[in-house]
């Protein structure tokens, strides 16, 4: 009998601390992020990894030199490289040059493996995150300005 | 104190100078019954849209924002993009009864809402047993839930309606202790009657440790009438999916889960009316000033407030606690609930006789 | 392997024979097998880490089972194999560990092996229409075209017997009778963390019978990595227990650098640790909401998960990714921890603290909780060692089968922590291990935050990253158990056989016993405390 009324007691009494809990909680301030709303603010870690991008400078050069290196790299065949082979004016040499960069985004896994096999830095990954597409074809990109 | 019987007779009065009494009666009745369905609907609209907003706060987040200022007309939106749906029928299921199970949880949660005082004279359903009639039409929810599950075909919605039979019949009995323990102390069984009574302070005062205890047993118990967490497992979502109203979709699902919400309004107002005094203001003996000024604020109000006092409290609890299993609810019921209630029952017979209340 | 086990072992089965290759094994003959493992049983190795299924080509299929003595701590690696490729058949060993009865039936569903005397040869994985047996070197992926048909359910479970002329008789047992009521819980069902399947049989609310039903999610890792180098293997584990990310690439980078040969700087070790336990505090966070959710505490489900985010922050501002981290390579980490790192650590732990005796208010200590989580799904200490059920869930039943304290690695062996025990095997305790390990694991950071030495945080490789020939076994202490990765290697450029531990696989493969006589709210709390994660189980 002691031990029915101490245990209704014990109980009614952890069921209040809990309360007590969810109580004050009800008053601290909110974490939902008003997504679409604070994009001005939203700002990712500079590590993130949104998209493979090629950055090209004021002239709109890349540094890619066609190696092939990423393509071989990627374990499931994200990119793909279109190339031609033109003579060097300066030496007079054959030498690969990049037509198409293509990359697959929705193929993508951001293993990072073409990003470190890249021996000229060519490649990164960007903190943009927003891909959101209507048909697949048009998460194939193709990285380098034409 | 504003006594609404003044418009009703006036409407009574107005309608019998042309028309036979019979025929004023009949438009009468049509005209109350499209009130308390629009009421009934303005009602889960705005306990849907408090859920939400409630629960949100609770859990840290913001709730609906979005559709209209601060997220108000989601509700709506959410009842149209419901009307709009199919109501899918499923092969093999018992059609006939299959389509009538809302209907009667429907029904049931209407009847009982029917019998709740608003406002002085502002009663629907109020005769000598109201609180036995609204007692009798709310356990016909039971039916309609018993019969959604088994019509439906559907393991699932099987289990959760015969857990819901085992514990609304159970639980019920809770509820009728702790409502005879306040007819006990009152004498009558006239809902406008008990609120009268408590002109001079509400029961759960006048009562004492009875009245407190039968109280907290009526919350409890309510609380599993209507289903709700940590009393919700006859649609446990993580076990059941959705318990009885799986198979269910459109407005067909709507009603189950209208009633849902309602039934939680009418515990509360219930329990508004029994031990917080109904819509009587708050009356401090000796304080006249601040029971004048009480005496202003109208008495829907203090139903209304009152009522939605209760369905924080109880939202609180619910999104608290986690479920109970189906053992230990039964075990919480005939265990604890319905001894406690007895020797309370008892306990209140003797304070009534000698006269140990305020 | 000490001299004195080989000895015996040798004395005991002079055919075994003793390949010193890698990690070296004992290869035994296949009607030599049982006798010799019920030996080894009776001489304490009662924990079956692994068995792997293999193909070695002209040799013919086999199996390659670790062995572990609780008591001792020691390790055996036996082979057998059979030179029948077309009607393969092996001793099955579930009699001695019941962990055999599910990685066989993976092992026949990868490799067509038929086991002796196994009383459920169905596959595991596979449709029952499959073609094949996709794992074999010989396998023909054509045979199997995208099937557009559903997948007729077996209600019949196979076993093998072997008369004494040397024929198989084929026993055929139904799963569920008639009259039973069976409903099925999954594969889409909030409370089956993903895609699983339980067919249960109930009576009343009671559970009779249990079968798991598994494979809606396999992609077949293990026969993807043999196409892949070894650096492009690293991005698939992170999508095996997408909770232990960490811990799963840093079992495969430990087992590389091993076989390689490589030592990574301390530096590294020191990251990978505190990696490893961020991880592992998400990996529980997780865990405890997803409980209270199970069990119907919504409100602490979002609290559990705020909180989690903080974590996933701190893990997103170094490696890049929140759940897939990417993070571990062969010979180091992909970058130095950011800047920020230690600053934002500490922060964590300083908030933490009382978010957990939080949580122990809003749910630990509440009587609900209590009543449905104390004394329920009982999973004994010796089910817990014969099914291989590690980490928590072993823990709970009072088996300090921690790999970080059996087999130090990283920076385990430095650091001082507590492995959480508990006796009750209820799912009251294995909820409360994870809790204990969350401040265990704030105790490992705190140690190691303040000290992380300056050095390289990647290693000079090769750009062709091959590995000796012979087979290799690493593992962790995932966030769920004994993580495990064996390689066999040819020499080759990518692996010959790659097999996954799975965390998850022991934990469901004993579900069946925990449940047993529990009710179906039981069932969702012994589901939700045993912690599985379905994408582990299936690879």
């Amino acid at each position: 009998m002691s031990n029915y009324i101490k245990g209704l007691f014990h109980g009614l009494g952890s069921l209040l601390t809990g309360m007590k809990v969810t109580g004050r909680e009800f008053f601290t301030p909110k974490v939902t992020e008003q997504y679409p709303e604070n994009r001005a603010t939203l700002k990712m870690y500079d590590r993130f990894c949104g998209t493979l991008t090629m950055p090209h400078d004021a002239e709109g050069r890349n540094r890619c030199i066609a190696c092939g290196l990423c393509q071989m790299a990627c374990p499931n065949g994200t990119i793909h490289l279109v190339t031609e082979t033109v003579t060097d004016p300066e030496t007079g040499k054959p030498k690969r040059r990049l037509v198409r960069y293509e990359y697959d985004l929705g193929s993508c896994m951001f293993c990072h493996l073409c990003v470190n096999a890249c021996p000229h830095d060519a490649i990164r990954f960007s903190t943009e995150f927003e891909h959101a597409v209507y048909t697949r074809e048009k998460l194939v990109k193709v990285l380098n300005k034409q | 104190m504003f006594d609404f019987s003044i418009i009703t007779e006036w409407i009574h009065g107005l309608l019998i100078s042309f028309l036979p009494l019979g025929v004023a009666t009949f438009i009468e009745c049509v005209v109350i019954g499209g009130c308390l369905m629009l009421l009934y609907a303005m009602i889960a609209i705005v306990m849907i849209f408090m859920e939400r907003k409630v629960c949100a706060a609770f859990q840290c987040r913001l709730g609906p924002v979005r559709v209209g200022p601060w997220g108000t007309l989601q509700v709506f939106g959410d009842v149209f993009k419901m009307l709009t749906k199919e109501i899918v029928t499923i092969r093999h299921a018992d059609k006939f009864l299959y389509n009538l199970a809302p209907y009667i949880v429907i029904l049931a949660s209407l009847l009982s809402f029917a019998c709740l005082p608003f406002n002085r004279g502002m009663e629907v359903l109020d005769f000598n047993v109201g609180v036995f009639f609204m007692m009798a039409a709310s356990s016909i929810g039971v039916v309609g839930i018993l019969l959604a599950g088994w019509s439906s075909n559907n393991k699932f919605s099987l289990i959760g309606a015969m857990r819901s039979g085992a514990q609304m019949i159970s639980y019920e009995l809770s509820i009728s202790l702790s409502i005879l323990t306040i007819v006990v102390l009152t004498d009558t069984m006239q809902f406008s009657e008990i609120v009268e009574r408590q002109a001079d302070g509400w029961f759960l005062f006048k009562g004492h440790l009875p009245a407190l205890v039968a109280f907290v047993i009526y919350l409890i118990a309510g609380n599993a009438e209507v289903n709700r967490g940590p009393f919700d497992l006859p649609e446990a979502e993580s076990e059941l999916t959705a318990g009885y109203h799986t198979e269910y979709s459109g407005m067909h699902f709507g009603l189950f889960y209208v009633a849902e919400f309602v039934n939680l309004f009418i515990v509360s107002g219930v329990a508004a009316t029994i031990f917080l005094g109904g819509w009587m203001p708050l009356h401090i003996p000796g304080w006249e000033g601040f029971n004048a000024v009480m005496d202003w604020i109208p008495g829907f109000v203090w139903f209304f407030g009152k009522a939605f006092f209760v369905v924080g409290l109880l939202m609180w609890i619910k999104w608290t606690f986690p479920r109970l299993r189906v053992d230990q609810i039964l075990t919480l019921e005939w265990k604890y609930l319905v001894p406690i209630g007895l020797v309370n029952l008892l306990l209140m017979v003797i304070v009534v006789v000698f006269k140990l209340h305020f | 392997m000490n001299a004195t086990l080989k000895e015996k072992i040798t004395a005991w089965e002079p055919a075994a024979v003793w390949n010193d290759a890698g990690d070296g094994m004992f290869a035994v003959p296949a009607e030599r097998l049982h006798p010799l493992a019920e030996l080894l049983k009776a001489e304490g190795f009662d924990f079956l880490r692994s068995l792997t299924g293999m193909d070695w080509g002209e040799e013919g299929l086999g199996v390659v089972y670790h062995l572990e003595a609780t008591r001792t701590g020691e390790n055996v690696v036996l082979r057998t194999q059979t030179a029948d490729r077309e009607n393969p058949v092996l001793p099955t060993v579930c009699d001695l560990w019941r962990a055999a009865e599910f990685n066989e039936r993976e092992a026949y569903d990868y490799f067509g092996i038929r086991f002796l005397n196994h009383p459920d040869m169905r596959r595991l994985y596979l449709r029952d229409d499959w073609v094949g047996y996709p794992l074999r070197k010989d396998y023909d992926p054509s045979l199997n075209p995208l099937r557009m048909s559903n997948e007729v359910a077996r209600d019949t479970a196979d076993s093998f017997e072997l008369t004494p002329d040397g024929s198989f008789i084929r026993h055929r047992r139904p799963i569920f009778e008639e009259d039973e009521y069976v409903i099925n819980i999954g594969p889409q069902h909030p409370a089956t963390h993903g895609v699983l399947r339980f067919r249960v049989s109930l009576e009343g609310e009671i559970i009779r019978k249990l079968d798991v039903h598994c494979g809606y999610i396999h992609r077949g890792i293990e026969k993807i990595c043999e196409g892949l180098t070894y650096p492009q293997t690293l991005a698939l584990t992170d999508r095996l227990d997408y909770l232990g990310a960490s811990q799963n690439r840093h079992a495969l980078c430990m087992c590389i650098e091993r076989a390689m040969g490589v030592e990574v700087s301390e530096r590294v070790q020191y990251i990978r640790t505190i990696m490893d336990e961020l991880q592992r505090i998400d990996s529980h966070l997780l865990f405890f909401s997803c409980l209270c959710m199970d069990m119907g505490a919504l409100t602490a489900f979002f609290y559990g998960f705020r909180d989690r985010e903080k974590v996933l922050d701190i893990l997103e501002q170094t490696t890049g990714g929140r759940l897939i981290q990417t993070y571990n390579t062969i010979g180091g980490v992909q970058a130095d921890i950011h800047p920020e790192f230690v600053h934002k650590v500490k922060e964590l732990i300083a908030y933490l603290r009382p978010t957990l005796r939080e949580y122990h208010e809003v749910f630990t200590g509440n009587v609900i909780a209590r009543q449905r989580l104390e004394g329920t799904g009982v999973l004994t200490r010796e089910d817990a060692i014969s099914f291989g059920a590690t980490g928590g869930t072993g823990r709970a039943s009072g088996w300090a089968c921690d790999v970080r304290k059996r087999h130090p690695y990283a920076m385990y062996g430095k650091v001082d922590f507590d492995e959480v025990l508990f006796i009750e095997g209820d799912c009251m305790a294995r909820y409360m291990v994870r809790m204990r390990e969350i401040e265990q694991s704030l105790r490992i950071i705190e140690q190691l935050i303040d000290n992380i030495p300056e050095g390289p945080w990647q290693e000079k490789m090769k750009p062709v990253i091959r590995i000796p020939e012979g087979s290799y076994y690493a593992a962790v202490e995932g966030s769920r158990g004994e993580f495990g990765v064996f390689i066999e290697s040819r020499g080759d450029k990518s692996p010959y056989r790659m097999k996954f531990r799975s965390t998850g696989l022991p934990l469901v493969s004993c579900m069946e016993t925990i449940a047993q006589g529990a009710k179906i709210a039981d069932l969702i709390a012994i589901g939700g405390t045993v912690d599985y994660v379905v994408p582990d189980i299936d690879r």
